[in-house]
């Protein structure tokens, strides 16, 4: 199990890493986290990896006008500790104590883990659930798009051979939301079997609007549109019935990890659980 | 492919070794520099056993290129202690017969002297936790938490 020979390149700007994707067979490695596995195996043998570790402009977490923007080589471990996000979104220091093991929270970034789009990983439903748009940066300059654009399928996104994916903006929330996440793994640290993230507004004792994100029970991670619409002005009380069919008309993987019935059950059972979480931590700042 | 200069510092010494770029940061150390003290086990991320100390912070040492070593600050566990000067880990670790054939252990010391660092570690089941990326065939983890325990209540002046 050792990887093939490459031509290797450590560009120092997101200029020269773009000049450096001008290759048929060129591919980026941020963490490496989950291209190592793949390259280890021969699974991928590509002929040029460009290095964007040393593009440290990448690294950081800043606030923008009406949110927060999240470089693309931020680190899961970072992103856990980071101060302004805990304060923004507490629910991503909530969800990366789920993501991997300790040394892999440490190399993992968010921008590998969206480029890599597995349907239960946690960045893409919390991005998804957050609205974030996510930056991309080509030969004819950055563009941004929404994670419905985005994903298409396990492994597969918008992203053009020859583009980088620089960041993600995540919009603030209002400042009486509550946020929750949580999941089902096998072992801690394993890939999800169902993940779900929740925001909720409340509206005096009703919920004055919510948001629920579903992974691990499609090809990419799911927004509940029909069940967040019927949220609106319910009481905590309701939500279990709202909930109850919400992944009936699914079809996820039937896999050795689970099958798709036990996953289509977990569902509603998770997002139960992440909104009255979330509903609850919405009561305790109003 | 052709061999590249890197130079690094490995346990506090700087040096320059010729290797591929793609050879695996673990075959470097363990070939190139005769450190054989980081073990290889799953070769993809999942065992633990090739855990290293990157720039200050644990990683999977197969799951980086020699060519990504270039300019870093490297630990093994050769840097943590010797036979002779034990570490206070593997001091743990030998009286709570934290191990026994010992193939994963130099992975178990590079994560816990890393989680008792960063991380609270209250209750067993948060040190299990903690130590999920770590797999051990033989001591069935019982021992490996009990050492851990003891330094865990050792850091925080707590007596058991
Ligand atoms: C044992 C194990 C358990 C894991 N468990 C989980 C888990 O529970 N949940 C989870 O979410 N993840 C898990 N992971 C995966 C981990 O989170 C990875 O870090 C993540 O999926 C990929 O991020 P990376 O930075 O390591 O990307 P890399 O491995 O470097 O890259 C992955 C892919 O994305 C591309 N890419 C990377 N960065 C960019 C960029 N900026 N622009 C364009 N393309 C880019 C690469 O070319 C490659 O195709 C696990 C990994 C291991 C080894
Ligand atoms: S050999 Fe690196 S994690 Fe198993
Ligand atoms: S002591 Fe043998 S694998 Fe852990």
């Amino acid at each position: 199990m050792k990887p093939a020979s490459f031509e290797y390149l450590r560009p120092g700007t997101v200029d020269e890493a773009i000049a450096a994707l001008d290759h048929e067979d060129a591919k980026i490695i941020a963490g490496g986290q989950s291209l190592v596995p793949m390259m280890n195996f021969r699974l991928v043998q590509p002929e040029r990896l460009v290095d964007i570790n040393g593009i440290a402009d990448l690294g950081q977490v800043t606030a923008v006008d009406g949110g927060v923007r999240i470089g693309a080589l931020v680190r899961h471990a970072q992103a856990a500790r980071d101060t302004m996000l805990g304060t923004a979104f507490p629910i991503i220091g909530e969800a990366m104590r789920h993501v991997a093991h300790v040394a892999i929270r440490n190399r993992g970034t968010i921008g590998g883990s969206l480029s890599h789009a597995d349907p239960s990983a946690e960045w893409p439903l919390l991005v998804s659930l957050l609205d974030g748009a996510i930056e991309i940066t080509g030969k004819s300059g950055v563009r941004t798009c929404g994670t419905e654009e985005f994903f298409f399928s396990p492994l597969m996104t918008d992203l053009e051979e020859d583009e980088l994916l620089t960041g993600v903006v995540l919009p603030s929330l209002p400042d009486g939301a509550g946020m929750a996440f949580d999941e089902v793994s096998q072992r801690a640290g394993d890939f999800a079997v169902v993940a779900c993230g929740a925001v909720v507004a409340m509206d005096g004792p009703c919920i004055g609007s919510a948001r629920l994100a579903l992974g691990g029970l499609g090809d990419t991670p799911l927004r509940a549109t029909e069940v967040e619409v019927a949220l609106t002005g319910a009481t905590l009380d309701d939500i279990a019935g709202i909930v109850a069919d919400c992944a009936v008309d699914l079809e996820p993987n039937d896999d050795m990890h689970a099958s798709a019935g036990y996953r289509r059950s977990l569902a509603p059972v998770l997002a139960r659980r992440v909104l009255i979480r979330a509903a609850e931590r919405a009561k305790g700042k109003t | 492919m052709t061999a590249i200069d890197i130079t690094l510092t490995v346990n506090g010494e700087t040096m320059t070794t010729r290797a591929e770029p793609r050879m695996l940061a673990s075959d470097f150390l363990r070939e190139k520099l005769g450190l054989t003290g980081t073990h290889v086990g799953c070769e993809h991320g999942v065992c633990g056993a090739c855990t290293i100390k990157l720039n200050g912070v644990t990683a999977r040492s197969c799951l980086l290129f020699a060519g990504q070593l270039d300019g870093a600050e490297v630990t093994t566990v050769e840097g943590l202690g010797s036979p002779r000067r034990m570490h206070r880990i593997q001091e743990a670790f030998r009286k709570h017969h934290a191990l026994q054939c010992g193939f994963c252990t130099p992975g178990f010391l590079m994560t816990v002297s890393e989680i008792l660092e960063t991380e609270e570690l209250r209750t067993d089941d948060d040190i299990r936790d903690a130590l999920s990326g770590n797999l051990c065939r033989c001591t069935g983890y019982e021992h490996i938490v009990r050492a851990v325990r003891e330094l865990v209540n050792e850091r925080d002046g707590v007596t058991a």
